[in-house]
């Protein structure tokens, strides 16, 4: 949890935590179901449960419970303080003091620690927000600043508000930022409770006076709603977000907008990784940690053209695609693969050509020899070294293959940033035979800047990489580089379901300093409890090269405890070096703490893979 | 004015400031820093242990250029250290320079940062070399300890021991003051020298006790007519009074700083007040007593209040004497006659008593670094590997190739002009007068630029002071990114203090000497303000100044603003 001080002295907030105590064994249906149920029961917090109960109850035809407990409150008033050298912060705690003296119930926020949803469940929202450098926000207001005045901009209407402005009068901006502030308010619809309030050097009276001003119209208005303000069980649970399936496929695609697009690695990496954030407002789109978008692929219009410069065949002409006619342009945008070459593709082309050096590489024993020629090699350099001579344009396209949709892991959790879906993209480019190549899809989400631009997505359900059904479970995350994404998605998730099961994530890349992938927020994690450990591997900055592998074995006796205590692993990014090392790893020191055979140790892993608590997702 | 109710070392410590409990609690400064080095997740240490570190002479900082880049991309900022070395009156052999200019491109960003209390800092330690870093410095004999902190600072000394008898009597008391005065904790060799345990009483701090002192506590030693160190500027300042050669005694000031937070009134530079006279042999005895008085009586409440000045400000001189002269066993004596002429230094060759030579190189804001113009840092270290003798710092951020002899000298002028580094003599009295703190990108508590700055400002004035035909006078002119005035911008004819990106307070009017301060005379201006508000003063003390009459009196007397007469009276 992030530095949030809940107090509410007129009920105890529930953790959100109960217990299961379902017979399951004994549920008069089928045991697949009844799993299915429990599991989803599982992901549902107390105000959901109470909910669903509700809904059940009622549409069996029995009344709903009249005398339902309350389920949690949002507290009465939301501080929200923006502030650098702690004035408006000590200003906000004096807020609370007073709040808490006349019993109202009260949350203080510090705005770093602000999300979204804190704004849209806020009913009085308290700003007290300092101005710096020129005219603009404290470091701590900056993102929520952005937010704001951003696309994602939650509305405000039931939300009341005042700002309290903190400033110097011997600057040209005096209280800027609060004036934004109470602007943008305005704007997303919140209602003011009390005219904003600016304050120079010496704050302290006119603070006070303001202070004593909203607390009292607070105050007084509570008292006069507090016997309507019993709880509607219905608030809790938006029918919407129940249906989990959705309309959107790779034939059918959702445009998904693009909100941001920001590189995560710094200027002197070697590598361009994209944290991308896709709007799915609307969609209907209901994904859980641990599933994936498609994107839908389309060949960049430059390597298109190249390939069409090397072909005889008219642009427009027309080739048969699933049965459709479609002009080969189009076809070569949209439906074939002009990147890297396969063995099949080399054996059609070279079957089609008649071309001898392709029927020699593509013939038995000749593997070496193919491989070699297929590394790097993509379809402009076949046709550049044999060209479809004696083809018409359909047996040409004959030989190409379907360019595939390619999958990203969600790095998000719905509950704790609705509306949408982030990927953490790694930019593919690297040279080969004297080309600059880049990759289709990573290359066009990077491309993803301009306002309004959008990427045809759907989602693609990765049941096997979800979340333990016991909240409560231990998890072992092991993910190096775009590997760690859905560990992102599962701490968020965790983070907003206020689960306290352990947590511990193994990351590398190659330098600390430029490929630390989320670091910020694995460190606010870590302080907040939500992620219990980290190790990390750096390759690049030291002599020796270190990968996560390595740091498992050198924390193997407590993996292995983890593991005996029922730790879930979770296993992503890439598949060829990355994924066997790391099992390795795992057998040898289950081998090792054990003291049992090679094979026991395989047998272990092997069982909990049954039990699904190994898990892979590899690429 | 009513005095706030003092919060000194009697009080519960919960009464007092939260770093009062931290230094409690630290274990004699070992807090959690074995931990903190030793996390691989994050570049910095725990936000209390940098309050510890300093002690040591190490400051968590980051690179504020990439911070808001770095944030943007998830990434926690670049955190790296500050590391500033331990250097009693300023004095290093060659061999030291080496190995510390070694150090620098080995472990730091590969400059040296000569510092205006004659000492060095490096940049950009990040925290896996750090240290291998100190390990280094401590590898040349010098060490970092108590650089920073809540303890007494690097004593300060009017540069070169080998000008003169009495500067090596003065230099060597600085070295006897700092060792003195030096915290004992064992932490600093556990921790960073990877050494055995020393051997310690239970209490390691039997001078500081567990909480230290309050705040800073720093001691300057000016040997007149030179007032390099700006000696008025210090919680201690001590004036030698020489006879025949031989210094026989200090005149004593005490409560002197510079700090003050903006607008804040109670809160203000201020120069030491002269209470009397010591002897030679008892100023030992006389800076542990008074940095002890400070270590009972200083404000613990707040931080912003905590230096002596304030204590002196809020109990009296009196108080003060009469406190000293208990603890001492006897009174001081009454003052010495003394005469102070200027706060610079005597740039280029100076002659020795005993017949060597001196070299006083100009080093623009104490930046140590090559550049495409000049080669200053290869130059040095060509220098130091051609002269067996030693470097002086000075406070000023200068350098003094201390001890050639005659025959040597030719040497030295030639490497000095193979890397262009000679004094230029194109440039004005103003630049060699300059001095500006670091500030931007390193300081975590710059408000606007100064090192990276001032000299493109100069340059502009340059032009206006070369219309004025005043490019010969060496007025002072010293720029601090915020009010903390590690410049000791209150102390130069023309200062510029930092308030927000590209704004500065413009003050005016203190002496040439170091004795007073300057009055603000122009808030919040940038760049242009600054030349308008500076043209037409330099015209008219062009035209109407009297005979060596300095700019700093001359803005006095010509009425452009009030001369300052007590720090109380500075933010009012
Ligand atoms: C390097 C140096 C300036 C320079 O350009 O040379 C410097 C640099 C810093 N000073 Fe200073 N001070 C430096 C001499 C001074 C002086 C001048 C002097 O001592 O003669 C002063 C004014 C005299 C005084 O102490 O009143 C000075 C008054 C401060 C203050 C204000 C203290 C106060 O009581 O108000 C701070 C802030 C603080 O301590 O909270 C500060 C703090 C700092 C810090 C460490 C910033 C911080 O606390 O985070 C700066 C590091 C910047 C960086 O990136 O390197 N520095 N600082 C000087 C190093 C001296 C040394 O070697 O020990
Ligand atoms: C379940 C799943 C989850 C995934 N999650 C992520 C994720 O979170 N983040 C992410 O970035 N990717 C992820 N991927 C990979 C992603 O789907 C794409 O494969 C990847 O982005 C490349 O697609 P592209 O269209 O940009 O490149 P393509 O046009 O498909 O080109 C990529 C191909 O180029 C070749 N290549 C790459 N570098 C070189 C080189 N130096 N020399 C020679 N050939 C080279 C490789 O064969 C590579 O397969 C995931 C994949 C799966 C299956
Ligand atoms: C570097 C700096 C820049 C500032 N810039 C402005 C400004 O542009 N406008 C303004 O009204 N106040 C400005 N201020 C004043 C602060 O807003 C004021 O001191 C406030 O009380 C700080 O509150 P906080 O401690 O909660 O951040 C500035 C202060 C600093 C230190
Ligand atoms: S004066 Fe301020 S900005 Fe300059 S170095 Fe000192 S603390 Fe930093």
């Amino acid at each position: 949890m992030p530095a949030l001080a809940v107090s509410s002295p007129l009920q105890s907030v529930p953790d959100g935590r109960s217990h299961e105590v379902a017979p399951w064994a004994s549920a008069p249906f089928d045991p697949a179901l009844a799993e299915e149920a429990r599991r989803l029961i599982g992901r549902l917090d107390a105000g959901q449960r109470l909910w669903l109960s509700g809904y059940l109850a009622g549409s069996l035809g029995a009344a709903v419970a009249k005398a339902a407990p309350a389920a949690p409150a949002q507290p009465l008033v939301t501080i929200l303080y923006g502030s650098h050298s702690g004035n408006g912060e000590q200003l906000a705690k004096r807020i609370g003091e007073t709040l808490s003296s006349r019993g109202l119930s009260f949350v203080c926020l510090d705005m770093l620690d602000c999300r979204k949803n804190h704004l849209q469940e806020a009913q009085h929202l308290l700003v007290v927000v300092s101005t710096h450098g020129e005219g603009e926000p404290p470091d701590s207001a900056k993102p929520l600043y952005e937010l704001l005045h951003s696309r994602k901009a939650p509305r405000l209407e039931r939300v009341r508000y005042s700002v309290l402005a903190l400033g110097d009068s011997s600057y040209a901006f005096y209280c800027e930022t609060g004036r934004r502030f109470d602007a943008q308010l305005e704007q997303l619809g919140a209602q003011r409770l009390h005219d904003r309030v600016e304050c120079d050097v010496d704050f302290q009276e006119a603070a006070g006076r303001w202070m004593d001003t909203v607390v009292e119209s607070i105050a007084r208005e509570h008292a006069s709603s507090a016997s309507i303000e019993s709880l509607s069980p219905s608030a809790a649970l938006a029918p919407a977000s129940a249906t989990i399936a959705t309309a959107y496929t790779r034939k059918n695609p959702f445009q998904a907008e693009v909100l941001v697009n920001q590189r995560l690695t710094t200027r002197n990496s070697t590598k361009d990784v994209r944290h991308i954030e896709l709007s799915i407002e609307g969609s209907g789109i209901h994904y859980e940690p641990g599933d994936a978008l498609g994107v839908v692929p389309r060949n960049a219009d430059e390597d298109v053209g190249a390939v069409l410069e090397r072909l005889p065949f008219d642009a427009e002409a027309a080739v048969e695609v699933g049965s459709q006619p479609l002009a080969l342009r189009e076809a070569l945008s949209q439906h074939f693969d002009i990147g890297l070459l396969t063995r099949p593709l080399l054996e059609r082309y070279g079957a089609a050509t008649q071309d001898a050096e392709l029927v020699r590489l593509t013939s038995a024993g000749q593997e070496e020899d193919l491989q070699r020629y297929l590394r790097g090699r993509h379809l402009i350099d076949l046709l550049q070294d044999h060209p479809p001579t004696g083809l018409d344009v359909a047996a040409f396209a004959q030989t190409l293959r379907p360019l595939a949709p390619r999958l990203y892991s969600i790095a998000s959790s719905l509950r704790a940033t609705p509306g949408e879906v982030h990927l953490t993209v790694s930019h593919v480019a690297y040279q080969s035979h004297g080309r600059e190549r880049h990759g289709v899809v990573s290359r066009s989400l990077a491309l993803l800047t301009d306002e309004g631009a959008t990427a045809p997505v759907y989602l693609q359900r990765n049941p096997a990489f979800h979340l333990p059904a016991d909240p409560n479970a231990p998890i072992l995350m092991i993910g190096p580089g775009t590997g760690v994404a859905p560990f992102r998605a599962f701490l968020a998730e965790r983070e907003a379901q206020g689960l306290h099961g352990r947590t511990w994530l193994f990351f590398g890349d190659r330098s600390f300093w430029s490929d630390f992938l989320y670091q910020a927020e694995w460190l606010e994690w870590r302080k907040s409890g939500v992620l219990e450990r980290i190790d990390v591997a750096f390759s690049r900055d030291a002599a020796q090269k270190v990968y996560v592998q390595q740091r498992i074995r050198e924390r193997g006796r407590e993996v292995y405890d983890w593991l005996e205590n029922g730790a879930h692993v979770y296993v992503c990014g890439d598949a060829q070096a990355m994924a066997p090392d790391v099992e390795r790893a795992l057998l040898e020191l289950i081998q090792e703490h054990r003291a049992v055979s090679a094979e026991q140790a395989e047998e272990y892993l092997m069982q909990l893979q049954r039990d699904r608590r190994y898990r892979k997702d590899v690429y | 004015m009513q005095t706030p109710p003092h919060k000194d070392l009697s009080r519960p410590l919960d009464e007092l400031h939260p770093n009062e409990r931290l230094k409690h609690e630290s274990r004699y400064l070992r807090g959690t820093l074995v931990q903190g080095l030793a996390d691989p997740v994050t570049g910095s240490i725990s936000a209390d242990d940098t309050q510890l570190t300093k002690f040591f002479g190490f400051y968590q900082q980051d690179d504020r250029e990439v911070r808001e880049e770095r944030r943007l991309a998830h990434l926690e900022p670049l955190y790296q250290f500050m590391v500033r070395v331990r250097l009693p009156g300023g004095v290093c052999t060659t061999a030291q320079w080496l190995a510390l200019d070694a150090q620098a491109r080995a472990t730091a960003n590969g400059t040296l940062r000569l510092t205006t209390r004659q000492t060095f800092q490096f940049h950009g330690v990040l925290k896996p070399n750090l240290r291998k870093h100190v390990q280094g410095i401590v590898a040349a004999g010098l060490d970092t300890i108590a650089a920073c902190g809540d303890v007494n600072r690097n004593v300060i000394c009017t540069a070169n021991p080998l000008m003169s008898p009495a500067h090596a009597e003065a230099t060597e008391t600085a070295h006897r003051l700092s060792a003195h005065l030096m915290p004992r904790t064992g932490a600093y060799r556990e921790i960073l020298l990877e050494q055995p345990p020393a051997e310690l009483p239970a209490n390691e701090e039997t001078l500081y006790g567990a909480t230290y002192l309050p705040r800073k506590f720093k001691i300057a030693i000016a040997i007149p007519p030179q007032n390099d160190v700006d000696v008025y500027a210090h919680d201690l300042g001590f004036i030698a009074i020489v006879e025949n050669e031989r210094i026989v005694g200090y005149n004593v000031l005490v409560g002197g700083g510079m700090g003050m937070t903006h607008k804040i009134a109670t809160t203000f530079p201020r120069l030491g007040t002269l209470v009397g006279f010591c002897r030679a042999e008892d100023v030992t005895a006389v800076a542990e007593h008074t940095m002890c008085i400070q270590r009972d009586h200083g404000d613990r409440g707040d931080r912003a209040r905590a230096r002596f000045k304030y204590t002196i400000e809020d109990l009296g001189t009196e108080w003060f004497c009469s406190e000293l002269a208990t603890r001492l066993g006897k009174p001081l004596e009454a003052p010495r006659p003394f005469h102070f002429e200027s706060s610079g230094d005597r740039y280029g060759w100076q002659q020795g008593s005993d017949g060597r030579w001196h070299y006083t190189l100009f080093i623009e804001n104490g930046r140590v670094s090559d550049t495409k113009e000049r080669t200053l840092m290869s130059g040095l270290r060509e220098i130091a590997a051609a002269h067996d003798g030693i470097f002086a710092l000075t406070t000023n951020q200068n350098v003094t190739i201390a001890g050639v002899p005659e025959a040597q000298r030719p040497v030295i002028d030639a490497l000095l002009h193979k890397h262009r580094i000679a004094n230029e003599v194109g440039s004005t009295g103003l630049r060699r007068n300059s001095m500006a703190c670091v500030a931007f990108p390193t300081c975590g508590l710059a408000m606007a630029e100064s090192e990276r700055y001032l000299p493109t400002l100069i340059d502009r004035i340059d032009v206006i002071l070369r219309e004025a035909g005043l490019e010969k006078d060496a007025i002072s002119i010293r720029s601090s990114g915020c009010p903390n005035g590690c410049s000791r911008p209150y102390l130069a004819e023309i200062a510029l203090v930092g308030k927000a990106p590209g704004k500065y307070n413009l003050y005016l009017g203190a002496s040439a000497n170091g004795d007073r301060l300057n009055s603000l005379y122009r808030e919040n201006i940038g760049e242009e303000q600054i030349l308008e508000a500076l043209r037409p003063l330099f015209t008219s003390f062009a035209t109407q100044r009297q005979p060596a009459e300095s700019f700093g009196d001359f803005v006095i007397r010509s009425g452009a603003v009030k001369a300052m007469l007590a720090g109380r009276d500075f933010q009012r």
